[in-house]
């Protein structure tokens, strides 16, 4: 677990160590092995100080997250939990006053638990490696640093500074923890234990700032007037951006609020009731299970069929220099991995080129990419018309227009040059991939591959199995988008898949609203309040109104009578057809756009007259979410996504679903099958059938169970 | 229950609310000891009749703090035997002092109480006492805080006041005041403020522009711009208002209260002590009530505190003839007088805290006393005073006044 070395000095290094671990974590046994060691020093006469040190690449990464999930999901009981949390706090707070001098030798990552051990260090030394990263993600978790973090880091480099850094989880590099105060040299790497040695041999009697007599919080504790107005600025910006939806943010703030005008100790304990406050609410549970440790998992290819070895693509086809082939091919060539774009015309596929150089020509403004770095990623990228150029890729991903004929030759076009082995991935985001891959001669080899738009920007992947794609394919589809840096989920072929369907519902959701003669701005706030990160009719002026418009006319044409009645078409015929406003491209949608910003079309109000009796945002928010946590669950239901941690994944990932619900089916799991599915019957009798939760949910509310236990 | 009667009304002029104002050279207690003494003197009272001295203070601390009510009656030389309290209701403290006096007669249990308030906002700036409110952020998330301003804004967007509109109301609280400085309207109740050599500091209120117009104060810039959009606040503000697509900011330091020092005193009193003392009472508490309101939009209280105050009065909206509102802000009056369907002709007929400012704890008792001089002068029944106030306050008064 750790190390104990006493050197001729009397000087004792703890080298954290854990067994079967690729990182140092705090858990219940790392914990009571540092205390041992920690006490047996302490007890050592002839110990003259400790230096504390990693034989792992990370310091310390922090808290278990399986444990800590454990206990966000674990029976909520306050007084349970107020008797197991904050022993590390106590741990650290020892250590610090043990009566010997401590030093942390840091050459690798030390995060949330990890740099709070290093905070209760009274010196920190950390290698120089920009790569380092030090800092307390904590509120990322929904959760606070509840070892001395809050108290100690705004002790240190005062309120204004440590504020943002906490509040927002923030990292920096060992040369901006310097300059801000948080650590104390930056030494050569493999120095490290040397200069705390050195420290620690110089500074017998080493006490740490705020327990010296007279101790004042640099700038002014929280009673301070001056830094009473950063509080009121930072609680009001906080809930203007999280809509009070992050409870974290706010009991950070309350932390050092309290705390930072009273004694260590006491700041402490206030420190432990807020952790505890956060670990009983949802949102910590939800976050840690989604954001963290099903990502990671999604991101290990968890859902890669065993026994296929691995295999990256050296090189990769893109068919289509528009926005997304041109996206693909940049993200492929900064991973170092040689692409062919295909277009008809040489214009055409030399887009991509000009795409990629764009960027990496604002990376260098921004001093965050070279010249030497930008010709070699454009070096990979080849432009042509010519399909024997594709001979030797491993992968195509074609990405031309949505349109069945046009993907269908291009695919076969594709196809007569493609080596036995190589796959074929299509980047539709609605077309079914079943159908597409009769184009093909190895309908084995052809998935969907739906990236999602900016391409660089954007995580997610939805990999898309159709009826003949194999197993081999999968594997090897889901190792190439680990190798562009993209989080995959695996979903099975059907119409819109899993992320575009579902999305929809939100916009048609404000649509509906919309023609029901709800205030189009309490839809527009209410949306916004419920954690979408757009409003629905912003939204659907983004993805443009007459492109939707089209869809809906063409479903219509497509299914006859069987069509469901969409409320949002009757709203896009007024816009579209009557009105001629096609969206934010032609300025002209819900919004006007004009040089001053966007504000909502005045015509509404006459097409859809607000009604007098209107709902509370409370009421427009719930619909919001219903509305997509039912078709997620109807998703789930059809078998069109294979896991429920996808589908949590997928939605905040994807289309930025209210990420503190931890995606559609933990909201439901929040709210409880049996709960949901009488509101959903209930709100399906008020505003239509698209509420009505499928069978699968009945079973489940039935059962008592929910989609993770 | 019995009757309680105004004997005296009496205040300070205010001066204006920063270093370079007359009054800023002035302790607060001095101003509360100048009122205090000269509602005892004008009267010829024994100090000793009265039961307590209740005065309203907004930031109670620093030189306004430690219970200056009864340190102020002390130091103004009344009896030992006169207790004294400080109260806070922000904004509506002048007038809670005076109806919690009047409530002491009313009940029986006291002869004569001295109600009133004081502020000198140069030396005890807005915000100096601080609170949990703004500044907790447990507190201010829980309560939606905004600043005062942003809900003024928020008042003046969501029942749909222009920024002419406001602007042109507050020209018209600069000519009335004018006017009634002119005409001397104010000159029984004022006490001017003379210094320890009986030299005279200040006779008038000195924060008023005569001749401004709507024109004049289109000019000038919002002030709650960036409190609203780079801070947060507007975001918030929405957030309990969601069917607002923005905020208009329309409030500027002319269409909002001036920031000044000041003191007022109302003497008050039973029937029996009008009688002992040859004192002849001019006006009759007929109701008094203050109401908590949404917070967020904080300053709509007034009206349902009227209301209710009136109800308590036995009376309605039509039965009185002349209000006051405090100015606190442009948007107030607006949604004041359109809430309870008023006149703006009866409506702060010689201007208000727009003009002439607004000493935050002594500005209900001053109003009150502005209130009684008009009815008496123009020989009128019936008045209102009402204020808004901080974290979705609001204070009313009903008065009548007694025929000589």
């Amino acid at each position: 677990m750790l190390h104990y070395d006493k050197d001729d000095n009397g000087i004792v290094t703890l080298t954290l160590d854990m067994p079967d671990r690729s990182a140092n974590v705090w858990n219940q046994a790392s914990m009571d092995a540092f205390s041992d060691a920690m006490e047996k020093a302490a007890a050592d006469e002839s110990c003259t100080g400790i230096v504390i040190a990693s034989a792992k690449k990370v310091f310390l990464a922090g808290a278990d997250l399986d444990a800590l999930k454990a206990m966000a999901f674990g029976e909520k009981n306050a007084e349970a939990l107020n008797e197991t949390v904050g022993a590390l706090s106590v741990l650290l707070r020892r250590l610090e006053t043990c009566g010997k001098p401590v030093a942390a030798a840091i050459e690798g990552a030390a995060l949330g638990g990890g740099f709070e051990l290093a905070l209760a260090c009274h010196h920190r030394v950390v290698g120089d490696d920009p790569r380092i990263q030090l800092g307390m993600p904590e509120a990322q978790l929904g959760l606070l640093p509840g070892a001395g973090g809050t108290q100690r880091l705004p002790r240190l480099i005062g309120v204004q500074a440590a504020m943002p850094l906490l509040m927002e989880g923030k990292q920096v590099d060992p040369a901006k923890a310097l300059q801000l105060g948080m650590i104390h040299a930056v030494v050569p790497m493999g120095e490290t234990v040397a200069a705390a040695k050195k420290w620690v041999a110089e500074n017998p009697t080493a006490v740490q700032p705020w327990d010296v007599k007279g101790f004042k919080v640099p700038g002014g504790g929280s009673d301070d007037p001056k830094v009473l107005n950063t509080f009121m600025v930072a609680t009001a910006m906080l809930n203007a951006k999280t809509y009070k939806n992050y409870p974290a943010g706010q009991a950070i703030a309350s932390c050092l609020f309290e705390g930072l005008r009273t004694t260590l100790d006491a700041g402490l304990l206030v420190e432990k009731r807020y952790f505890l406050k956060l670990l009983l609410d949802p949102v910590a549970g939800a976050m840690i299970r989604t954001m963290f440790l099903s990502l990671q998992d999604a991101n290990k290819l968890v859902r890669r069929p065993e026994g296929i070895e691995k295999k990256a693509p050296k090189k990769l086809g893109v068919l289509g220099g528009g926005l997304m082939g041109s996206g693909i091919a940049f993200v492929a060539a900064k991973k170092g991995i040689d692409v062919v774009v295909i277009d008809v015309s040489e214009e055409k596929a030399a887009n991509a080129v000009a795409y990629a150089t764009e960027r990496l020509d604002k990376a260098i403004a921004r001093k965050r990419g070279t010249e030497e770095k930008k010709a070699a990623t454009l070096a990979r990228i080849t432009p042509t018309t010519d399909y024997a150029a594709l001979a030797d890729c491993d992968l195509v991903i074609e990405a031309v227009f949505e349109d069945r004929d046009v993907k269908a030759a291009v695919t076969r076009a594709a196809d007569k040059v493609l080596g036995d082995d190589a796959l074929i991935g299509s980047n539709t985001s609605t077309l079914p991939i079943t159908g597409l891959a009769k184009a093909s001669s190895r309908p084995a080899n052809f998935i969907g591959l739906h990236f999602f738009s900016p391409v660089e920007k954007m995580p997610l992947v939805e990999v898309i199995v159709a009826e003949q794609t194999s197993d081999r394919t999968l594997a090897w589809a889901l190792d190439a988008v680990q190798a562009l840096g993209k989080t995959p989920i695996v979903v099975n072929d059907s119409r819109g898949f899993y992320t575009s369907r579902v999305f929809g519902t939100y916009i048609t959701e404000g649509s509906a609203m919309l023609s029901e003669g709800i205030a189009p701005a309490l839809i527009e706030n209410a949306g916004k309040m419920s954690g979408m990160p757009m409003p629905p009719l912003a939204l659907a002026d983004e993805v443009g109104l007459a492109l939707m418009y089209q869809v809906g006319v063409q479903t219509k044409k497509d299914l006859g009578d069987a069509a469901p009645h969409n409320p949002s078409q009757d709203v896009l015929e007024v816009l579209v057809a009557q009105q001629d406003r096609a969206g934010k491209r032609s300025k002209r949608g819900f919004y006007d756009y004009g040089e001053a910003g966007k504000a909502l079309w005045s015509g509404l109000a006459e097409h859809f007259p607000p009604k007098a009796e209107q709902p509370t945002a409370q009421d427009l928010i719930e619909r919001f979410l219903y509305a997509q946590c039912v078709e997620a669950a109807r998703c789930m239901d059809a078998g069109v996504v294979r896991a429920v941690e996808d589908a949590d994944v997928g939605a905040i990932l994807g289309w930025g679903f209210a990420p503190y619900t931890g995606g559609p089916l933990s909201y439901i799991d929040r709210i409880g099958a049996a709960a949901f599915v009488k509101r959903a019957d209930e709100l399906a009798a008020a505003y239509g059938d698209r509420f009505s939760p499928p069978p699968l949910l009945r079973e489940m509310a039935e059962e008592g169970r929910g989609f993770y236990a | 229950m019995a009757d309680c009667f105004i004997y005296d009304a009496v205040r300070t002029p205010r001066g204006k609310g920063r270093a370079s104002g007359s009054l800023h050279t002035i302790a607060p207690i001095d101003l509360a000891k100048t009122v205090l003494t000269a509602v005892v003197d004008r009267n010829e009272l024994d100090s000793a009749v009265i039961e307590d001295v209740i005065l309203g203070c907004v930031e109670p601390v620093k030189e306004q703090g430690g219970n200056i009510a009864r340190v102020a009656a002390l130091y103004a030389g009344y009896d030992q035997s006169v207790p004294g309290m400080q109260i806070n209701r922000f904004c509506a403290s002048g007038l809670v002092a005076t109806n919690y006096a009047a409530a002491r007669v009313m009940s029986g249990q006291s002869e004569a109480v001295v109600g009133g308030g004081l502020e000198s906002m140069s030396r005890v700036p807005m915000g100096a006492s601080r609170g949990p409110w703004a500044t907790d952020p447990a507190v201010a998330s829980e309560t939606m805080f905004v600043p005062q301003g942003i809900s003024a804004d928020l008042i003046a967007t969501l029942y749909g006041y222009s920024r002419r509109e406001l602007d042109e109301l507050s020209a018209r609280s600069q000519d009335r005041a004018a006017l009634a400085w002119k005409e001397g309207r104010f000159a029984k109740s004022i006490v001017p403020v003379k210094d320890m050599n009986g030299i005279t500091v200040l006779d008038h209120d000195e924060h008023m522009r005569p001749g401004t117009t709507a024109e004049s104060l289109g000019k000038l810039k919002a002030s709650f711009t960036q409190l609203g959009e780079q801070y947060g606040f507007d975001a918030i503000a929405m957030q309990r208002y969601p069917q607002v697509e923005r905020i208009e900011h329309v409030h500027h330091a002319g269409n909002s209260s001036g920031i000044v020092d000041g003191a007022a005193a109302i003497l008050l009193g039973s029937k029996e002590l009008g009688e002992r003392f040859g004192l002849k009472p001019r006006a009759r508490i007929k109701g008094f009530a203050s109401i908590g309101s949404e917070p967020t939009i904080m300053l709509t209280g007034p009206a349902d505190a009227a209301r209710r105050a009136l109800k308590k009065a036995g009376m309605g909206v039509g039965d009185i003839d002349l209000w006051e509102i405090n100015e606190a802000f442009a948007a107030v009056v607006m949604r004041f007088a359109e809430d309870l369907g008023l006149d703006h002709d009866i409506v702060n007929v010689n201007g208000g805290a727009i003009a002439m400012g607004h000493p935050l704890g002594a500005t209900g008792a001053m109003i009150l006393g502005t209130l009684l001089d008009e009815l008496e002068r123009t020989g009128k029944s019936t008045g209102v005073a009402a204020l808004c106030v901080g974290a979705g306050m609001g204070t009313a008064t009903v008065i009548e006044r007694v025929e000589a």
